[in-house]
């Protein structure tokens, strides 16, 4: 006899968006830990030449002509913050029911997202050297290439938690606040890399 | 007791026949795009299945290509490196890697009480990202790309199938990780975990620790590939950079699920709850030191020589890295023995499998210990070959314990106790056959990754016919389990709901599982909440 089986309720979520977050934020940091890696072994083993002038050693690893825009990488270092701040106002705003100000908040994180590859773009058109130019341009446009591609899933995340507050269902916490976590994890991130590519060089 | 109907649907296949055709698309959608994690972790682990099939077979051309170090009977002059590449990746990511990562996803939920896996989508995502890029990775190698591969279209095409396939390991790891942090019966703790999931969750945080390093060297590569060619040496300079994630102790990462099976298996046939249990849950987890050595992409070797802070720093960082992974495994496998000693011992094939596939992958651990030990002379020998196949096959065998165990569970059928446990031995003979041969030989200094032109005194002959012989012998044992498990899950004894006399939730709902795992839940009480409602071995034997 065959008795039907009474279809269960659905799991009662326990933060799994948050836990989830958790991981994949993980994921990307070891992502540009290795790459950050590779790096600085590649900056080590750069070969070591005497200057013209004989009074001082030079590491050969950015090329000489190379100009970095430290106004541009600065501010996004910056922007990076206010990013966290903005994503941390929409869970405030979640757990006080202030729809308008998770909207506005969201809105301006997916703003920022824009504003920041808007920066690194502005990196490489200042930096006016091709990809296929030697080891160090390969390098630094990989990197920062990555760095671009989290901050794009930055604002996929900021798009996706904004239509749902927009549609109504920003009852619970769980993806703002893994919203907000993504935020603080690329800041993180943006922060190693900024300190290592852009001001030890 | 739940009851339900375990072949629901069987009727449709005795109609006409455009019914049965629609009925069999039907099926296959369903298994294609199932958010069910029964379904996505047996697709996961049944794909796996044949990578190590697969694996046995290179091994064999491997080992044919030694046998006569002078002359090259299957792979062209110049493509060695490709072919040992591809051996390699067959081996730790068809075979090893995605195995228990598939059965984590179809048991976890159930041991752990939840009703479904988390982010389900993910974990399919997961596996469609891994099955394509190991097809990418198929393709491009026969079209000489990977490593030394000589058109660039498909030295790209290489890496990016790499890429794809530890995305899709990792992909398949976060859900796992987030069922059981997340989904837990009421009253299971983190410390009533069961030592399978345990072992789940540390390994799957391991590899979101580890391959994510693999991924960021690979866009590296990719780019560098594409564009220049001028920091990384171009195909030349692949293998260099990413054989770490092909060797220890990456392998042993994926490994750890295998110890968790039989610190699962060893108390159910003795009937008793695991003694000194926290002991055991904390050599699962030094087991995962293994990932911090292998995202330092680097084997970590004990230098006898230089000044005593030399020395010290040398045997510190090799303990840390290569023994401290084998006292885990060690702790494991004692305690799993001690919980034979306090009950009443029923040997089954599940039992034997993951006992004898651990001491495998023990073994392994062993000789990675001692292939690290410079003045034992071994680094650079094949003596490395032996323990990545001591811990690919261990693990293999252990995964076929795991089938044998869960698979009433999952598919309602038995597998018979008697048949497959001949099939153990002859995984074992196998298993010993394709390594220990590379031990010895690693000892008569035959160079890894070589195919030919080495020589060195002894029988050189000998030892590469005995681990043809064993990877041919391993293979033909895997063919038997899966015709064997083809046979049964189809045709075979009905399984009762609790077969084992289990001690872990799964085995408290019906054979096979319900869509939705469980109708209802109680609160666990203890790590074993069965064996709250049974009699132990002991009070049985009073």
């Amino acid at each position: 006899m065959t008795i039907a089986l009474p279809a269960a309720h659905a799991p009662a979520p326990k933060r799994q968006m948050l836990v989830a977050t958790t991981a994949a934020s993980t994921v990307a940091a070891m992502l540009m830990a290795g790459m950050l890696a590779v790096w600085l072994r590649f900056r080590a083993a750069a070969p070591v030449r005497e200057s013209s002038d004989g009074l001082k050693l030079i590491k050969d690893w950015l090329p000489a002509n190379l100009h970095i825009p430290e106004v541009a990488t600065n501010t996004m270092f910056a922007t990076f913050f206010v990013g966290c701040v903005m994503a941390q106002w929409a869970v405030y705003a979640t757990k006080r029911r202030d729809t308008a100000h998770v909207n506005l908040a969201l809105a301006i994180c997916f703003i920022i997202g824009a504003a920041i590859i808007n920066a690194q773009i502005a990196v490489y058109l200042q930096f006016d050297v091709g990809i296929a130019d030697g080891a160090y341009q390969v390098m630094f446009y990989t990197i920062t290439g990555t760095m671009i591609v989290l901050v794009a899933l930055a604002m996929v995340f900021s798009a996706v938690a904004l239509f749902r507050s927009i549609g109504g269902r920003a009852t619970s916490t769980d993806v703002f606040s893994s919203h907000a976590l993504y935020w603080y994890a690329i800041t993180v991130i943006f922060t190693a890399v900024w300190f290592v590519v852009y001001v030890q060089k | 007791m739940t009851t339900i109907d375990t072949h629901a649907g069987s009727s449709l296949g005795t109609g006409d026949g455009s019914l049965a055709r629609s009925s069999f698309l039907v099926a296959v959608a369903d298994w294609l795009t199932s958010s069910d994690h029964k379904k996505i972790g047996r697709l996961f682990f049944t794909l796996s299945g044949i990578g190590v099939i697969a694996a046995g077979v290179l091994g064999v051309l491997v080992g044919i290509e030694r046998i006569d170090a002078e002359s090259s009977f299957i792979i062209a002059s110049g493509s060695e490196t490709q072919f040992v590449s591809m051996f390699r990746f067959v081996m730790a990511y068809i075979a090893l890697a995605p195995l228990f990562i598939g059965i984590a996803i179809a048991v976890v939920p159930l041991q752990v009480g939840a009703r479904a896996l988390s982010l389900p989508r993910l974990a399919q995502f997961g596996m469609w990202s891994w099955l394509f890029g190991v097809v990418l990775v198929v393709i491009s190698v026969a079209a000489n790309g990977g490593p030394t591969g000589g058109d660039k279209n498909f030295v790209t095409l290489y890496l990016l199938g790499l890429a794809l396939t530890a995305a899709g390991i990792i992909a398949a790891s976060i859900p796992v990780v987030t069922t059981i942090l997340t989904s837990r019966a009421p009253g299971m703790d983190i410390t009533r975990i069961p030592s399978f999931s345990w072992s789940a969750m540390v390994a799957a945080i391991a590899n979101l620790l580890s391959l994510p390093v693999l991924i960021g060297t690979l866009i590296y590569l990719y780019v560098d590939n594409e564009h220049a060619s001028v920091a990384f040496g171009g195909s030349e300079g692949i293998w260099t950079w990413i054989s770490w994630g092909f060797t220890q102790p990456q392998t042993i990462v994926f490994a750890i699920m295998a110890v968790g099976l039989l610190t699962e298996v060893a108390p159910v046939v003795a009937r008793t709850r695991q003694p000194l249990r926290p002991i055991m849950l904390t050599g699962l987890g030094l087991m995962s030191v293994a990932a911090l050595g292998a995202l330092t992409q680097s084997q970590h070797a004990f230098v006898w020589d230089g000044s005593a802070r030399d020395v010290v720093e040398d045997l510190v960082l090799w303990g840390f890295f290569n023994v401290l992974p084998l006292l885990g495994a060690f702790i494991a496998l004692a305690l799993s023995l001690l919980a034979l000693k306090t009950g009443k011992v029923r040997i089954s094939a599940a039992f034997v499998f993951a006992f004898l596939g651990v001491g495998m992958v023990l073994v392994g651990l062993a000789g990675n210990a001692l292939y690290l030990f410079t003045d034992a002379g071994l680094i650079g020998t094949v003596f490395e070959e032996g323990v990545f196949t001591y811990i690919v096959y261990g693990t293999a065998m252990a995964a076929m314990g795991a089938v044998v165990y869960w698979g009433p569970k999952l598919w309602g059928r038995m597998i018979p106790d008697k048949q497959v446990l001949g099939l153990a031995g002859l995984s074992l003979i196998g298993t010993v056959l394709a390594s220990f041969p590379y031990y010895i030989a690693g000892f008569a200094d035959q160079p890894a990754n070589a195919l030919g032109e080495f020589s060195y005194e002894g029988p050189a002959e000998f030892w590469n016919v005995l681990a043809t012989g064993g990877h041919a012998l391993f293979a033909l044992s895997v063919i038997a389990f899966v015709l064997l498990a083809a046979k049964s899950f189809r045709s075979g004894a009905p399984a009762s709901d609790d077969p084992w006399d289990g001690n872990t939730l799964e085995w408290a709902t019906s054979s096979p599982a319900p869509v939705n795992n469980f109708v209802e839940l109680s609160v666990v009480g203890s790590p074993e909440p069965l064996r709250d409602v049974k009699p132990s071995s002991q009070e049985v034997s009073a």
